[in-house]
């Protein structure tokens, strides 16, 4: 994975930008001894680390506007960071790179019960937001599985999604406002407490957009109200093709789960050795999850396991209390703990239309075969979002160089068949060079206009998303 | 009328343009006015290209029909989730709505407030951009984060930016039973309110307007659950006891009343054939009946919870698009001018460096100008007036 060259003049002017950004901040919200840098040299995508030149953590809009002001004025690229938990890269740095961190933006500025909105920092944890509203009934939908670290900042950016989007949606269906500061400073108020936002969907672009477009400093979040209850029923299958059919069968059926979670053999065996869950030995198991009060949960798991009996199960486990449901989570939640345990795993995410399971998963074992490295599938497939973790050993010479390629050739699949690269984790770097695979050159271009509408000079977060020969021309241009 | 009945045809026609091209489907929502320009209308690309009811996806061409997409649907039990406004009653049009206009203006109706907006349930677009370049986005599967999204930026851009060829959608399935509950003769203030409360519990309401005349000339609250027969029941029988402090409120289960009433709101039926200029108020729900209020001589319908305000402001109105946009402008939202004419911009002005940015996609996306010319712009002068 290649990054761009440091410009060897903005190395040389460290000592003149650390003055100048702490004109505008206080003293400890700026950080360049190279010992304390160390620290952002990385997010969660751990394989690739680099220190960056300083590290600026902002403690008001007004002083993100400031410090990125500065920078644009000395012409400097800079890399936004939420809480860090990138599994892409979105947040790693290059030597001649500001991070700018929103760690210390954590506050919630407002809360509406009645129009339904919370309105926070972008620092503040996904989890606590649901966590400021949370005693008085309402949530915040997006959940990804780093909720209690993530950062409402990052879950903009890389516009999360989590388990339970085939009802709620993702973040950009539950974004309803934000304060964008652009490269050079430019404070902006995009949307807000209403519905659709005048103009252009410009926060529809926004979200999504990797920290490329602008640095979101506030965020205004829709809130609901929790339902009544949720309980899961799990089925064991005994091959995909039969559980692909039963997800599509339950999807047209009528009935809107909150979550159908997807896991096949090789991860239900790890999984059973790691936490005990008492799933059964079979090919594919799912867990379905349905709302509301306890008779209307009934009368929906009825229906979903009437369908899952025509499948023939080898196993339905539908739960009746709160006992149960946990035990049926068990083993999904700690999936990625367990293959932890076994491997170093690499974590995909590319999506696929819910058709193509049964193809998909036999194409991936094939190649699993082919490569000599194990891959176990857990996945969201009401939506289709797979997650293949493909296991090998850090330590072993080579193994890390074949599982990425192994990656790459999966996610071709999934762009082969219908599908797209990444659902929920973003390109970052990771799949910064894959993407001539999912799109031509003019979609390319048509996307990276947009970027020089925002930041002409290409200088926040700039070598990621597109690949570096697409983006070359307007980098080298803006210098 | 240039109708290309080809995506590479309407892109060589497009990059072949000299002059200014007005971008139509059906033609039924010149929302904004009709600007200038050779009309060049999509209609001709028209078909279903791919429906998978097991994944909820449907592809489409942009010039199909609206009604041959609801029917398609309608085959397998599913919908567009996103309810879409017919605007001809309104807006006295004539022609065959396309699925491609209603994206392009992002039109959604009453089931927004629970369900999402159009461009909630847009997966996909391709679209021909000012160049003559045909530009993929997103694609057909519901979770993409694959790069930029330019699927919503199509969504709601009237046809300023490029030409939607195609456009990929969720759908959902359509619920087994229905039912409006209905509490007569509330103020709007109190009107509103009991939609908060409505929407604030866990009963998924799917409608939720206030109609100032409803069918017996009298105000109406109305709100719709959607679901299994015995969830709809359950939940409207909990409704009732948390707004008892509105009065009784009764329970319609008959399908097709229910859904008569919703598209009467849908379609804001109540100002049809009458006189005056219509606006569409997008605020924070419980600022709407003030806004209303504090405007001389109009009449309001509100949905999504009081968020979406219908104004109907007959000749003898003492509001105007002064007064209206000043309202928005304290209290946040946005307000368009969906009939009628005036000095006034139809579209909402933009604060200046929003309406930078705005400017600066037109630029990028339609750098010769030719689609739908002055249709969106920002006009400097009037940002202040706001």
């Amino acid at each position: 994975m290649e990054l761009p060259s440091p410009n060897p003049e903005i190395l040389t002017r460290k000592a003149e930008l650390v003055a100048r950004l702490g004109e505008v901040l206080p003293p400890a919200a700026v950080i360049s001894d190279p010992a304390e840098t160390r620290a952002y040299e990385c997010d969660a995508l751990t394989a690739y680390k680099c220190p960056p030149l300083a590290v600026i953590l902002p403690g008001s809009t007004r002083e993100v506007s400031d410090a990125l002001a500065i920078c644009h004025d000395m012409g400097v690229p800079v890399v936004p960071r939420g809480a860090g938990t990138s599994l892409a890269g979105g947040a790693l740095p290059t030597e001649d790179s500001v991070i700018l961190g929103v760690a210390r933006l954590t506050e919630v500025l407002e809360t509406d019960y009645d129009n339904r909105f919370i309105r926070v920092q972008s620092g503040r944890t996904n989890l606590s937001v649901t966590g400021a509203v949370e005693d008085d009934g309402f949530f915040y939908a997006p959940d990804p599985s780093s909720q209690l670290a993530c950062a409402i900042a990052g879950n903009i950016a890389m516009n999360s999604g989590g388990a339970h989007c085939l009802k709620y949606g993702v973040t950009t269906n539950n974004l309803l406002g934000v304060t964008l500061v652009q490269m050079d400073g430019t404070v902006s108020e995009i949307g807000g407490a209403h519905l659709d936002a005048a103009g252009y969907d410009l926060l529809g672009l926004i979200c999504g957009s990797e920290g490329q477009l602008g640095v979101v400093t506030e965020a205004t979040l829709r809130i609901l109200h929790a339902p009544e209850g949720a309980r899961p029923v799990l089925m064991g299958f005994n091959s995909n093709e039969v559980a692909g059919a039963c997800v599509s069968d339950i999807i047209k059926a009528g009935v809107l789960p909150v979550a159908i979670e997807f896991m096949d053999r090789p991860c239900i065996r790890a999984t059973e050795d790691f936490a005990h869950a008492g799933y059964p030995d079979c090919e594919a198991l799912l867990i379905v999850e349905v709302e509301g009060s306890d008779a209307e949960i009934d009368a929906q798991l009825e229906v979903i396991t009437g369908i899952a009996r025509a499948h023939d199960p080898v196993e339905l486990r539908q739960s009746t209390s709160d006992e149960e449901s946990a035990r049926i989570w068990l083993g999904r939640k700690s999936a990625f703990g367990a293959m932890g345990q076994i491997n170093d795993y690499m974590c995909l995410d590319g999506t696929i239309p819910v058709s193509a399971l049964p193809h998909v998963l036999g194409r991936i074992r094939q190649m699993s075969a082919e490569y000599g490295l194990d891959v176990a599938n857990v996945f969201h497939a009401g939506d289709g979002n797979m997650h293949p973790l493909i296991l090998f050993d850090a330590n072993r010479p080579g193994d890390l160089e074949t599982c990425e390629a192994l990656g790459a050739e999966i996610l071709k699949l999934c762009v082969e068949v219908g599908g797209c690269l990444t659902g929920e984790h973003g390109v970052g770097v990771e799949k910064r060079d894959l993407m001539t695979h999912q799109y031509g050159p003019d979609d390319l271009d048509a996307q990276m206009a947009v970027k020089d509408v925002f930041d002409p000079r290409w200088l926040l977060n700039p070598a990621k998303v597109f690949p570096l020969a697409a983006s070359d021309a307007r980098r080298i241009a803006a210098e | 009328m240039l109708t290309p009945e080809t995506e590479p045809e309407l892109a060589e026609t497009v990059a072949g343009a000299q002059r200014p091209l007005r971008i139509l489907g059906g033609g039924t929502r010149p929302v904004g006015g009709v600007p200038g320009g050779a009309p060049l209308s999509t209609r001709a690309l028209s078909g279903v290209e791919l429906y998978e009811p097991g994944a909820l996806t449907l592809v489409v061409r942009a010039g199909t029909p609206l009604a041959e997409v609801e029917a398609v649907l309608a085959g397998e039990g599913q919908r567009l989730p996103f309810e879409p406004m017919d605007h001809r009653g309104l807006l006295d049009t004539q022609g065959e709505p396309t699925i491609g206009g209603v994206v392009a203006a992002n039109v959604s109706g009453p089931r927004r407030i629970q369900a999402g907006a159009c461009r909630d349930f847009l997966l996909g677009v391709r679209f021909v951009d000012g160049q003559g370049r045909v530009i993929r986005n997103g694609g057909r599967v519901m979770k993409n984060v694959t790069g930029y999204d330019l699927v919503r930026l199509m969504a709601g851009s009237h046809g300023t930016l490029g030409v939607i060829t195609e456009v990929a959608l969720k759908v959902l399935p359509v619920p087994k039973a229905t039912g409006l509950l209905t509490i007569p003769g509330l103020s709007d203030d109190r009107g509103v309110q009991a939609l908060c409360r409505a929407l604030g519990s866990p009963y998924e309401v799917t409608g939720a307007a206030h109609l100032q005349h409803g069918p017996e000339g009298t105000p109406m609250t109305m709100i719709r659950l959607e679901g299994f027969e015995a969830s709809v029941a359950y939940r409207a029988g909990e409704l009732k006891a948390r707004l008892a402090e509105y009065g009784p409120a009764r329970l319609e289960t008959d399908p097709e009343a229910v859904h008569a009433a919703w598209a009467a709101v849908r379609d804001v039926a109540p100002f049809h054939g009458r006189p005056g200029d219509v606006w569409r108020l997008s605020v924070k729900p419980t600022d709407a009946p003030g806004i209303v209020a504090g405007l001389e001589g109009v009449e309001a319908i509100y949905d999504w919870g009081g968020g979406l305000v219908w104004l109907l402001l007959p000749e003898a109105a003492g509001a105007d698009a002064t007064a209206i946009r000043q309202a928005v402008a304290e209290a946040g939202g946005h307000a368009t001018r969906v009939r009628g004419a005036g000095a006034a911009p139809a579209f909402q002005p933009l604060p200046a460096p929003v309406a930078a940015l705005q400017a600066g996609l037109k630029q990028r996306f339609d750098p010769k100008g030719l689609f739908n010319p002055g249709l969106m712009e920002q006009q400097a002068r009037d940002t202040s007036a706001a």
